[in-house]
């Protein structure tokens, strides 16, 4: 039995729903009552039946419907999508990767077959059946990067590995949480995180990197980020912030449950081994307050979160301008008891 | 989280004498799948069960990395070394099984080079056999100039020669040939990275001359794996772990600590990736670092140190293992 | 609200004598004295093999010191646009060995650096020393037109009219600031505008 892909928009009419299932199994990721930046990374491992984790590159009901707004965006802009010259070997190695583990996850909607360095590609939920030759651009419609990642949820960065640093060489980010590949590119890891507050004092850049550039083949590593969207919207580039920016001011204690949705990035990081690159899938789950609260357990426990927000990070994430009105309206669920340990509902 | 390579089932399927002192060995999987691909200048750690002895060697892999479907080595043979490579060149024969580990790369092109300049001397042509087929097959631009004793002990120079012609430039010691260097390094265009792999002399000579004729260090690439020297015998406690333990004269403290039952991470056991780093708690006597991984400023401290080629002499060493 | 120094805003040091054998200075206006306090701490016949390219700007200044420490060759461009086919040219036919120099103002030091990179250059490699003007080269976000000399606080971009909050966040491919929309969320807020860079 494969996926049901919905039909819904991440942008004008915001048609976007998660269905029961989906809900129980959004990655909430808060395991504790308060949140702070951590070097919160662990091996990329198959977690449990029905998870998100339970394929290493998920794809999920909204699979689809994702790859259409991609589409719409590099239409729009097409510096979304850029590789630096010597970066092109690294993305052959990521359409390697990506094909084998969606073909792995879920056959019934994606089949590789490879004999020697000629690949036939089917994508059914696109309706895509490709054959080329590996290590070939001038046989694929797009450069391998941009290829593979027009079919694959979630952002996508490349970073190279020079003179013990990381550097930001290659990407497809069209739903990236208000950063700028055009502008960060060719930037090395502790330049990209610049704008982010307190993580930088207390040395987590330096130990992440360290973390980071010492990946093997063969043994990816995850952490989770978060941040919130007004609106279940993809794409909240800078480059747009003027026209989804003025979405922050809308939010009143009447619609709080509709527009104001969690927004959390399962990272990932692989060891690519042609380039010897490392490739950082940033994969995005978005969940509407009035789902998520379906579960109580992450009702109070992200009442409690959003609370006693450090007023840095709440800056950083956006949040200031509607945390008073959103913290009201999950107060009203947080009766006071305690929540259980762990990341899972109830 | 500990960090180190996934390790790999193979079964040696060809053992092949290059010269008096080099041979090859071949690995397959033992499954018959595909080995993991890997990237020019890439190395694995062999695992070598000498009776009650296990030793850990990293190689380099010469092979192309287009071709998965073995791994090959070249191992010379150190008649007055630790052993490993003997054991390699008397033990290791066709249908052996051995253990792997995954390819792990601490030599890897810098792939934004407008052109690689290769200087390799005697067994350190091995990273360059991989790294050439790599750059070959996508029409890279690169520059191999091999030092070797004679023309007999020149490994793989003919099959070089054959393969990319006057892009490879052979000097034979026997006959005085010599690089001249300075008028190499100055000649080369803007956009260059060298890369070096040879003897420990070899590399000090590149990389300084490098340095005075204004190569500015991130373009100048080497790979030194140091074997670990002997030395004398000396007593080491390991706080965490509560144990106090002997590391013996042909013994590295690093394979002295395994024997004992820990295990810190490591990937290139020559002093270079970094990851077996351990702090010292205490100290009475003198440390003999032999790495290419902490500071000068570390080294002085003696807060640091190696087990994978450094050694100590002196009353008593503790450390944070 | 001004936005806090941050790790991708460049540091510039002060100009030291390299290893090499040829040795290229670019600067602008006062970058020029970074030159000539370096020019003390240089070994002698340093600047043989040396070549600057000046833009004095228009006050003109600085030609005559510059000349005095006979460089292999010195070159006076009106502009940065005038050098450029001329400094592409020099890195194009270079070798490794040659050292790169850059003084002055952070518009000319980035320029002159997106042109070293696109020739192979490291960045580390290159020596920067900031001299005169703090005015910014902005890159806007949302319509990517760059705005020169931004001097203030916020700052209108030249090319779409936004009010733009200048960042720290600095790109080297761009040689610019960022600027970002600082009234996005509410268009009828308009901070007053602060000369902060002058």
């Amino acid at each position: 039995m494969g996926i049901t892909f919905r039909k819904e928009t991440f942008r004008d009419d915001y048609t976007f729903r998660n269905s029961p299932e989906h809900i129980r199994r959004f990655p909430f990721p808060f395991n504790e009552d308060a949140y702070m930046y951590t070097v919160n990374i662990e091996p990329h491992v198959v977690g449990p039946k029905g998870s998100v984790l339970e394929n290493l590159i998920d794809v999920d009901e909204h699979y689809v419907a994702e790859m259409q707004d991609r589409a719409l965006v590099l239409a729009e802009d097409p510096l979304r999508c850029q590789s630096l010259p010597h970066m092109t070997l690294a993305g052959w190695d990521l359409l390697e990767l990506l094909m084998e583990q969606q073909a792995l996850g879920y056959p019934e909607h994606f089949t590789l077959e490879r004999d020697g360095d000629r690949w036939r590609w089917i994508n059914r939920p696109l309706g895509i059946d490709d054959t080329f030759t590996f290590g070939d651009t001038s046989t694929l419609p797009y450069g391998p990067m941009e290829y593979i990642t027009r079919q694959s949820q979630g952002d996508f960065c490349i970073l190279d590995q020079r003179d013990g640093n990381l550097w930001m060489d290659a990407g497809m980010v069209t739903t990236q949480a208000d950063w700028s590949l055009d502008f960060d590119i060719g930037m090395n890891f502790f330049e990209w995180h610049a704008p982010v507050p307190l993580a930088h004092e207390k040395g987590i850049f330096t130990r992440a990197l360290k973390f980071l550039t010492n990946i093997q083949q063969g043994k990816p590593a995850r952490r989770l980020n978060w941040t919130m969207t007004i609106n279940p919207r993809l794409d909240t580039s800078p480059e747009n912030y003027h026209k989804w920016g003025p979405d922050r001011a809308t939010v009143t204690p009447e619609n709080v449950g509709q527009k104001v949705h969690l927004r959390v990035e399962l990272q990932s990081f692989w060891r690519l081994p042609r380039s010897n690159a490392i490739v950082f899938p940033i994969r995005c789950y978005l969940i509407k307050m009035d789902e998520l609260v379906t579960q109580p357990k992450w009702a109070r426990r992200l009442h409690r979160v959003i609370r006693d927000l450090p007023e840095e990070l709440a800056t950083y994430k956006g949040l200031t301008r509607y945390r008073p009105t959103l913290v009201e309206w999950l107060s009203r669920l947080d009766d006071g008891s305690p929540t259980s340990p762990g990341f899972g509902p109830d | 989280m500990s960090t180190g390579t996934t390790k790999l089932d193979v079964v040696v399927s060809d053992v092949v004498p290059v010269n008096d002192l080099v041979t090859r060995f071949h690995f397959r999987r033992r499954d018959g799948g595909l080995l993991p691909t890997f990237s020019g200048g890439a190395h694995v750690v062999v695992e070598m069960r000498d009776s009650d002895r296990t030793r850990l060697n990293p190689y380099s892999l010469m092979g192309s990395p287009l071709d998965t479907r073995e791994y090959t080595i070249s191992v010379r043979r150190d008649d007055v070394g630790r052993g490993g490579s003997l054991f390699m060149h008397r033990q290791v024969k066709p249908g052996l099984e051995m253990v792997i580990s995954y390819p792990v790369n601490l030599f890897s092109l810098d792939l934004r080079a407008k052109k690689h300049l290769m200087l390799a001397g005697g067994i350190g042509i091995t990273p360059f056999m991989a790294q050439t087929s790599q750059l070959a097959a996508a029409g890279g631009n690169f520059e191999l100039h091999y030092t070797c004793r004679t023309a007999s002990l020149g490994t793989y120079a003919d099959v070089l020669q054959q393969r990319y012609g006057n892009r490879v430039h052979l000097y034979h010691d026997d006959r005085e040939q010599r690089i001249d260097l300075d008028r190499l390094l100055s000649s080369q265009p803007l956009g260059t990275h060298l890369y070096v792999c040879g003897p420990a002399g070899m590399i000090n000579w590149v990389r300084h001359r490098a340095a005075a004729l204004g190569w500015p260090s991130e373009t100048v690439h080497f790979e030194h794996f140091a074997a670990p020297q002997p030395g004398a015998p000396f007593d080491v406690t390991l706080a965490v772990s509560g144990k106090t333990i002997r590391v013996g004269e042909q013994q590295s403290l690093l394979e002295a600590m395994e024997a004992a039952g820990v295990d810190p991470p490591y990937l290139c056991r020559g002093g270079v990736c970094g990851q077996c780093e351990t702090n010292v708690i205490s100290s009475d006597g003198k440390f003999i670092h032999n790495d290419h991984w902490l500071s000068e400023e570390d080294h002085r401290s003696g807060c640091k140190i190696m087990p994978c080629v450094s050694r100590f002499e002196g009353k008593s060493l503790v450390l944070e293992r | 609200m001004a936005a806090k120094t941050i790790i991708s805003r460049p540091i510039y040091g002060t100009l030291s004598p390299q290893p090499g054998k040829h040795h290229l200075f670019v600067a602008d206006a006062e970058g020029a004295l970074a030159i000539i306090d370096m020019a003390g701490k240089a070994p002698p016949g340093f600047f043989d093999g040396a070549e600057i390219d000046f833009i004095p700007g228009p006050e003109g200044k600085h030609i005559a010191a510059l000349e005095a420490l006979r460089p292999a060759q010195l070159h006076i461009a009106p502009s940065f646009a005038s050098l450029l086919p001329r400094l592409k040219q020099t890195l194009t036919n270079a070798h490794m060995g040659l050292r790169l120099y850059l003084a002055g103002t952070e518009g000319l030091i980035g320029q002159a650096m997106q042109v070293a990179l696109e020739a192979g250059m490291d960045h580390t490699s290159i020596q920067t020393e900031h001299r005169g003007s703090l005015a910014r080269r902005m890159q806007c976000v949302h319509c990517k037109g760059i705005t020169e000399n931004v001097t203030t606080q916020p700052a209108l971009c030249a090319h779409c009219g936004l009010l733009l909050l200048v960042r720290d966040h600095y790109s080297r491919r761009l040689a610019a600031f960022q600027g970002v929309c600082i009234n996005a969320e509410d268009r009828s807020e308009i901070p007053p505008m602060e000369e902060a860079f002058p």
